[in-house]
């Protein structure tokens, strides 16, 4: 590496892990934060971030590719389809709820809806169709909720992650609020979100491997091994932030909806890949 | 018997007794050492205490993380121990963003386990 890549990365190395707002607009932010991993490892193409931890690693990376083979959130997939075709008592269906009638439509999620005042994640915005048809609500994280997100996720699959920050106030706010909390240290262990997945991607904590950030939300929701069952992002998000000691927001919280709407806009324009299969 | 053997003989058993002594209190403090050494050893590798070795590479601890350096001549590098304490107690004082748990300051290790691991570093 030559000295001027070397400052530069320190340089944007020093404005990431600053959880202060010295770009200009959300796009400024994406520009720089993929800009970022492309200095940190010049020879990962920017389209491999969407595979995770299996970009960086490639040793575990030939395991994940043979898990992939017989992909174990196959299942899911299936299970959303027919859930997701199945009309409800009053004879509609979610078809009648999305763009497009439901298929391929997750790479525009979350999205900020003006009228409610709030980003609406794709997994609210499928309880929300329940309400409106006079269903209840899946509790968060619900096999049901992972299948339908999975299939919506599958139909989706290589569109190009389009999240929009329109310009209006409560989206700008929400945005940054979501780039806050990223930013900032929690928790007894005193950790930032990008402490590990952006100044510390690549590297090891005891045996872990750290993803880095860029493609995080591209592959949910996703089949752990370890938890032989589906997970959301929310779940990770949650399983993250109890790890540093913190005290865990609930899946959907506004505090995760924002989260999820700073670190989608900042993988815009890779693709969605999901279901994902992780360990 | 005459004084100056007598003298003599009073000396001997003094000093004998205080070469005792001092074998015994010495082997003593040896005893204390090598506990908290090992103490302070698995305070470092533990993962539930310190788990320094999830981002130190340290002795001959399995499987190290690498985000901060290896933790080796600690003597060398850290000759003031006020230093070794500070950074262990609160690593942000000296580095506003560092990425180590303010261990002291957020309670997750006590004075006295801080103590036994500077020992232990010391040993390194
Ligand atoms: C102390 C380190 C650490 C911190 C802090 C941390 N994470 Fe993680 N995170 C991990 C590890 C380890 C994994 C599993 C390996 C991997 O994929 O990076 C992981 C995985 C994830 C994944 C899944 C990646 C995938 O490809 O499936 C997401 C999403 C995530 N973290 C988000 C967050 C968010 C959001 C925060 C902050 C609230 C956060 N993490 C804070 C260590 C951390
Ligand atoms: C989650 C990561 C992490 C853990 C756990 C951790 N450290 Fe660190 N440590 C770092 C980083 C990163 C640095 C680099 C300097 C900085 O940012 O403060 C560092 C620096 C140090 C230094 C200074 C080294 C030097 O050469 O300047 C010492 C000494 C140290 N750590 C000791 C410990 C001890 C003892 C423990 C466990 C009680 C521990 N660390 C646990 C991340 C960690």
């Amino acid at each position: 590496m030559n000295m001027r890549n070397i400052i530069r990365l320190l340089s944007l190395g020093l404005c990431l892990s600053w959880p202060v707002y010295i770009f200009g607009s959300p796009e400024d932010d994406r520009i720089a934060f993929q800009a970022y991993f492309q200095a940190r490892f010049p020879d990962v193409p920017i389209s491999e971030y969407v595979n995770g931890i299996y970009a960086l690693d490639e040793n575990a990376r030939e395991q994940w590719e043979q898990i992939e083979e017989f992909p174990p959130y196959e299942f899911a997939v299936e299970n959303g389809e027919l859930l997701f075709n199945r009309p409800f008592a009053n004879g509609s269906t979610y078809s009648e709820c999305f763009d497009n009638q439901g298929p391929g439509v997750r790479q525009l999620y979350p999205r900020f809806d003006a009228e409610r005042g709030e980003v609406i994640t794709l997994e609210l915005a499928i309880n929300l169709c329940r309400e409106v048809n006079g269903e209840s609500a899946y509790s968060y994280n619900s096999d049901e909720l992972n299948s339908l997100s999975a299939y919506m996720a599958w139909t989706s699959r290589g569109n190009k992650i389009d999240v929009v920050i329109p310009n209006d106030p409560g989206a700008l706010a929400a945005y940054e609020s979501g780039k806050q909390f990223y930013y900032s240290k929690r928790g007894q262990l005193n950790f930032a979100c990008s402490d590990c997945h952006v100044i510390s991607a690549g590297l090891y904590v005891r045996a872990d491997h750290l993803s880095a950030s860029l493609g995080h939300p591209s592959h949910f929701p996703v089949y752990r091994s370890k938890f032989g069952k589906m997970i959301s992002l929310h779940s990770r998000f949650y399983g993250c932030v109890r790890d540093v000691r913190a005290k865990p927001f609930e899946e959907q919280s506004v505090e995760y909806r924002n989260l999820e709407y700073f670190l989608t806009y900042m993988s815009n324009g890779l693709i969605v890949n999901g279901p994902g299969a992780r360990k | 018997m005459n004084s100056v053997a007598w003298q003599v003989r009073k000396k001997l058993i003094i000093l004998l007794t205080s070469l005792i002594c001092l074998a015994v209190l010495d082997s003593h403090a040896d005893e204390v050492d090598d506990g908290s050494l090992e103490q302070g050893k698995q305070l470092v590798m533990a993962r539930g205490k310190g788990n320094c070795l999830a981002c130190h590479a340290i002795d001959d601890g399995k499987l190290p993380g690498n985000l901060g350096p290896p933790l080796l001549s600690m003597r060398l590098r850290f000759p003031d121990e006020e230093a070794l304490r500070a950074q262990i107690w609160d690593a942000t004082e000296r580095n506003s963003n560092s990425r180590m748990p303010p261990f002291g300051k957020h309670g997750i290790l006590n004075e006295e386990e801080i103590d036994m691991i500077v020992e232990y570093l010391y040993s390194l």
